[in-house]
């Protein structure tokens, strides 16, 4: 089996000290391999968003190592850190998080303009990102000025403007009505199969977990059950 | 981030908030305009004093009294070797009399180092000043010093050295004599007329060679040059004794053009010991000078005191904006902007908006300062041709710019941090 992209090693998280302490995550190791999605389930307060936040590397595992790619994680600080974030994950988050006032184009390129890409090669990226996604007629709009789908779209072309190799996203569709729901999530698994770029979804929509090559339930900060989608079809 | 994105980016966000930066960008302005009249004020007026010195010129001239030795607060010992004379120096009436200058204390000013030439001042009061058959009016009569030059209206300077009589009238006795104008004055003959001390009355002749404007130094005496002013003398003199002839209320000394500071307080010192008292042009101009220094800092502290507060304006701007921004600050971090970047895009905006209110701010105070110095001019300073009350000087007015950058920047540091050190995690469950 070839080095997983991402891997958690026993991680334990605790947040807190004395009595208000608190463990978020309770020895959690887990192998994400290139080119799998993977959906991370459990209700909130699970762990499931440690976790994530954990292998983005936005956060630090109390004990226990996250490897990238075989590496620990952990050796990585400051500016290589930061670098290494930038260019190998793109993030989709339920809330979208696009800045009001600024058009689609400025909101797709900002993962470019963090890198330091200059304008044309920083334009063309993105406008070829939107493209994929048919948003290529909104790049002036202002992102507020669109509808729900159309924001989480302009999200995931901000996600693949840099080209990474692994996509997160939290409850990429919790905001949007089914229909729509289903169109964003037909366009992260096309992504995942076309592209072969590695995608970890946390959710808790069994619908969209099912879709998933791996299912890992996570339940009071313990991995309770992992199942692909092979095994549920025996079942 | 590149550097320029970061500015284009920094720009960009604070005019997110219009109403918010504006309102900052008000407060700074009132600073920075405030700032900017008071230095103008405080730059013009300093320039002013400054040319008037320049144009006087006589760097190498001192004049020197007789140090009157003060033993106490009461009256002084009657000492019936020394004369008093009237001082003519300004001051308030009848306060201070000087004891006298006879020729041996000017053969005693020659022999001190760095003295190179003295020469006693003649005081003359001639009774009256006439041109052709007009009417007579009441003059005051100072002496040509060389090297002091006079600012000219019309005309050339008088010649120290000149055989002929000559005179600088102040423009002030153009109409009354009956001048057209100043052009018109130049080279016309005008009468002295005085009275010696034996109640005999005469006059004397001398052409005008110059019309002086007012200025701080020129009061509205007549300047004669030398061979008028021993005329008069001679002419008032008629009738006293060989002491009272030879009393002089100051000498004028001499020394080298090209002393530094420090030789001329050495002069002094030697002037000093030697019990008189030196004054250079500088020492009476310098007296005006910490004044007018003195008042603008206490109007460039007001000013400041108003950018200070402006500061806290734009700590609570940045901080609203911070809190506002918080999940973008977490989504930037996330895709792998560094700390230090975010405190620079934020330090920036502060900076920024610093820029905005000092240039504006300066600009408006050049315009007003301009309109006013227009008004100013043929209204209460028609007196003082020459004075520009507001001037504007680049170095001064790009510091102000400066400085309030430097003060925005410091008041953004606060809020800066604040997003630099922001969890992303944090930030993005914000809501």
């Amino acid at each position: 089996m070839s080095v997983p992209v991402l891997a958690a090693r026993d991680v334990v998280k605790t947040y807190g000290r004395g009595p208000t302490r608190f463990e978020a995550l309770k020895g959690v190791s887990l192998d994400i391999a290139a080119g799998e999605s993977v959906a991370i389930v459990g209700k909130s307060g699970s762990g499931k968003s440690t976790l994530m936040h954990l292998l983005a590397l936005l956060d630090n595992p109390s004990t226990g190592t996250v490897e990238l790619s075989g590496r620990n994680a952990g050796a990585l600080t400051g500016s290589v850190l930061n670098t290494t974030r930038n260019q190998t994950f793109g993030f989709v988050f339920q809330q979208f998080f696009l800045t009001p006032g600024t058009s689609v184009l400025d909101n797709v390129t900002l993962p470019l303009r963090i890198a330091g890409i200059r304008g044309a090669e920083r334009k063309r990226r993105g406008m070829a990102a939107l493209e994929q996604l048919e948003l290529a007629d909104k790049a002036s709009n202002k992102a507020t000025d669109l509808s729900g789908g159309q924001k989480q779209r302009v999200v995931i072309a901000r996600a693949l403007v840099n080209d990474p190799s692994v996509i997160f996203a939290d409850e990429p569709t919790g905001n949007l009505d089914s229909a729509t729901g289903k169109v964003v999530e037909d366009i992260l698994f096309d992504l995942n199969r076309s592209r072969g770029i590695t995608l970890i979804i946390v959710t808790h929509d069994e619908d969209l977990a099912a879709r998933c090559d791996r299912r890992v339930y996570i339940r009071d900060g313990l991995i309770v059950e992992s199942l692909t989608a092979h095994q549920e079809s025996l079942v | 981030m590149n550097p320029l994105d970061l500015a284009v980016s920094a720009v960009g966000n604070s005019f997110r908030s219009k109403t918010r930066t504006i309102l900052t960008v008000i407060a700074i302005f009132i600073g920075a305009f405030t700032l900017t009249l008071t230095s103008g004020v405080g730059t013009g007026i300093n320039r002013y004093i400054d040319d008037t010195v320049s144009s006087i010129g006589a760097a190498d001239v001192m004049t020197v009294n007789k140090t009157v030795e003060a033993t106490g607060d009461g009256p002084q010992l009657y000492d019936p070797s020394s004369t008093q004379v009237e001082s003519q120096l300004a001051g308030p009436p009848g306060a201070s009399t000087l004891e006298a200058m006879t020729s041996e204390d000017i053969a005693e000013l020659t022999t001190i180092n760095g003295v190179e030439s003295a020469e006693p001042t003649l005081s003359v009061s001639p009774d009256y000043i006439q041109y052709g058959d007009g009417d007579q009016y009441q003059v005051s009569v100072g002496s040509v010093i060389p090297g002091i030059t006079l600012q000219l209206a019309a005309g050339d300077q008088p010649q120290y050295n000149a055989d002929d009589y000559q005179v600088a009238i102040p423009e002030s006795y153009l109409e009354p004599l009956g001048f057209a104008d100043a052009d018109a004055a130049v080279g016309e003959t005008i009468a002295l007329g005085l009275t010696n001390t034996q109640g005999a009355s005469s006059t004397l002749e001398a052409t005008v060679v110059g019309v002086a404007e007012p200025g701080l130094t020129q009061s509205s005496s007549v300047s004669a040059n030398d061979s008028l002013t021993r005329a008069l003398y001679d002419g008032q003199s008629v009738g006293l004794g060989d002491a009272a002839r030879d009393s002089y209320a100051q000498a004028v000394v001499r020394f080298d053009a090209d002393a530094t500071d420090d030789e001329i307080t050495a002069l002094k010192e030697a002037l000093a010991d030697a019990g008189y008292t030196g004054t250079t042009v500088d020492d009476q101009i310098g007296a005006f000078k910490t004044i007018i220094d003195a008042i603008v800092l206490v109007l460039n502290g007001f000013a400041g005191i108003a950018l200070i507060a402006a500061g806290f304006g734009i700590v609570n701007t940045l901080l609203m904006s911070v809190q506002e921004r918080t999940r973008e600050i977490g989504l930037m971090k996330a895709m792998g902007m560094g700390g230090g970047r975010i405190f620079t895009l934020f330090s920036l905006e502060a900076v920024f908006i610093g820029f905005l209110g000092s240039a504006i701010g300066v600009g408006a105070g050049m315009l007003v300062g301009t309109l006013a110095n227009t008004a100013l001019a043929d209204t209460l300073l028609a007196d003082l041709p020459g004075l520009t009350l507001l001037a504007f000087d680049p170095v001064s007015l790009a510091t102000i710019v400066l400085v309030v950058m430097g003060i925005a920047f410091a008041a953004g540091t606060i809020p800066a941090l604040r997003a630099a050190k922001a969890d992303p995690i944090e930030s993005l469950r914000y809501e």
